[in-house]
């Protein structure tokens, strides 16, 4: 890639003021270094995750509602966070966890387990019980 | 501690944290070494397929080596120690770092990015093998050398601390570290030399998973991507690719417009002309694998599942595969 031809596309970098740095060749063939404020091919990957993660957060809201699942994996998927991720932050089992998923065991989880995840997702327990609050 | 400690640091903005961190950290200690002789010598190029790692729920591509491999090579090739700790105590951890810094000494942090003020929202994944310096501290606020960022930063004692024991794959568990042992000469030659070595080695290794094997894998994989797995997910694996190849910290092309640059100059160190050659080369290598995300994208942004379209950028990597284990067998000849 030439130096000239190092893309200035626009994306959600500029938000926060952050440049990428990517290596090109100048005019004399040598190698330096230009800062980039974006290139469409990955903002559009990037967008593209973003929204299967939306879609994950609506999804998952839809079945709290239908007390199909407990607030808890709704969190999880607002945090970005998976199974596995969850689990290692709160310091339980991953099938633990996910048995906390379910709606009748979320119902009798102790203030201290719930306190745990209210924590992590930084929010209330009233908020952790309650999605919408 | 006293309220205020601010070490002599100079921050220089680098393509990837880690290179970024060691040859900032190199400079503070006297030796000038670019970003891209640190990734040549620690042998960062790479391309390795990891299907049974899943991040943001698609398969890993990774186009360079584990995160900490590329200091641990550098500095035992150039002959140098580094101290590495990891705590399960946050408060030992803290403790730790503030009696380096009140010894003058900047050191290596590696942090997770979820938690990180700075970033935009967006770029804030659980990815736990961010590297930055911390060069002091000011009342409450760590002084932060972030090599991604163009200008020096700051986070509070809770922020470092929520970044320094981010959890998941890769949790960083404290990990500090920083170089305490020094050669007396920097000896580049035979460690460019090992460096370019092990990289030949390993893209041209015989194993499925790894190297120019990996992305002819992967080329295969995309041709069935969308019967086997939909086009919604053949997509949405497509743009991780392109993601990992393009994200912040690449250098473009997948690092490698770095690895060009770092035959640039090792052909300078060497005084042989056919790395110079071999860098052009590698560049062209860059824009084919640049070309590869345009096509790839105009895959996914238009959502479509035609199989020609993935057939097409599978021919591209095929080519890509081609070329790159050709250009290692060379470059491996030119030493």
């Amino acid at each position: 890639m030439k130096k000239d031809e190092v893309p200035q596309d626009e994306s959600n970098l500029a938000s926060a003021n952050i440049k990428d740095m990517v290596y090109a060749v100048d005019e004399n063939g040598e190698y330096t270094t230009e800062l980039s404020t974006g290139w469409a091919p990955k903002t559009i990957a990037l967008d593209n995750a973003i929204q299967i993660i939306e879609e994950r957060i609506a999804d998952a809201k839809k079945r709290v509602l239908e007390n199909k699942t407990s607030p808890i994996e709704y969190y999880m998927e607002v945090h970005k966070m998976d199974l596995q991720i969850l689990a290692s932050y709160v310091g339980f089992w991953k099938w633990r966890v996910k048995r906390h998923f379910k709606p009748s065991v979320f119902k009798k989880l102790n203030n201290k387990k719930l306190q745990k995840y209210a924590d992590l997702f930084e929010i209330t327990i009233d908020q952790l019980k309650n999605i919408d609050a | 501690m006293p309220d205020s400690i601010k070490i002599d640091f100079s921050h220089k903005q680098s393509a990837h944290c880690e290179n970024g961190v060691v040859s900032n950290l190199m400079r503070h200690n006297g030796f000038e070494v670019s970003e891209p002789m640190v990734f040549g010598i620690g042998s960062g190029l790479l391309f390795s397929y990891l299907p049974f790692i899943k991040v943001n729920f698609a398969p890993v591509f990774t186009y360079r080596v584990m995160p900490g491999l590329i200091f641990n090579r550098f500095a035992k090739r150039v002959g140098m120690k580094i101290k590495r700790e990891k705590f399960s105590n946050p408060q030992t951890a803290k403790e730790r770092l503030d009696s380096n810094l009140k010894n003058n000494n900047p050191v290596g942090l590696q942090v997770g990015v979820y938690q990180l003020p700075y970033f935009p929202e967006e770029y804030r994944f659980h990815f736990n093998a961010h590297n930055m310096v911390v060069y002091g501290k000011e009342n409450d606020n760590y002084l932060i050398s972030d090599p991604v960022m163009e200008g020096v930063t700051t986070l509070t004692e809770k922020e470092l601390e929520k970044v320094r024991f981010a959890k998941g794959a890769f949790a960083p568990k404290g990990h500090m570290y920083y170089p305490i042992e020094f050669p007396k000469k920097l000896e580049l030659e035979t460690a460019i030399i090992k460096g370019i070595k092990q990289t030949c080695r390993d893209m041209t290794a015989p194993v499925p998973l790894v190297g120019v094997k990996a992305i002819k894998l992967v080329s295969k994989k995309i041709r069935k991507w969308p019967k086997k797995i939909g086009p919604k997910k053949a997509n949405h694996y497509l743009g991780q690719i392109v993601r990992m190849q393009e994200e912040i910290g690449t250098g473009g092309g997948g690092f490698r417009y770095i690895y060009g640059a770092f035959l640039q100059e090792a052909s300078k160190v060497l005084n042989n002309p056919a790395l110079f050659d071999l860098s052009k080369e590698m560049t062209q290598i860059g824009d084919q694998w640049r070309d590869f995300a345009v096509d790839a994208s105009r895959i996914y942004k238009n959502r479509s599942g035609q199989a020609d379209g993935y057939n097409k950028i599978a021919d591209q990597l095929e080519a890509i595969a081609n070329k790159e284990e050709a250009f290692f067998k060379k470059l491996k000849k030119a030493l």
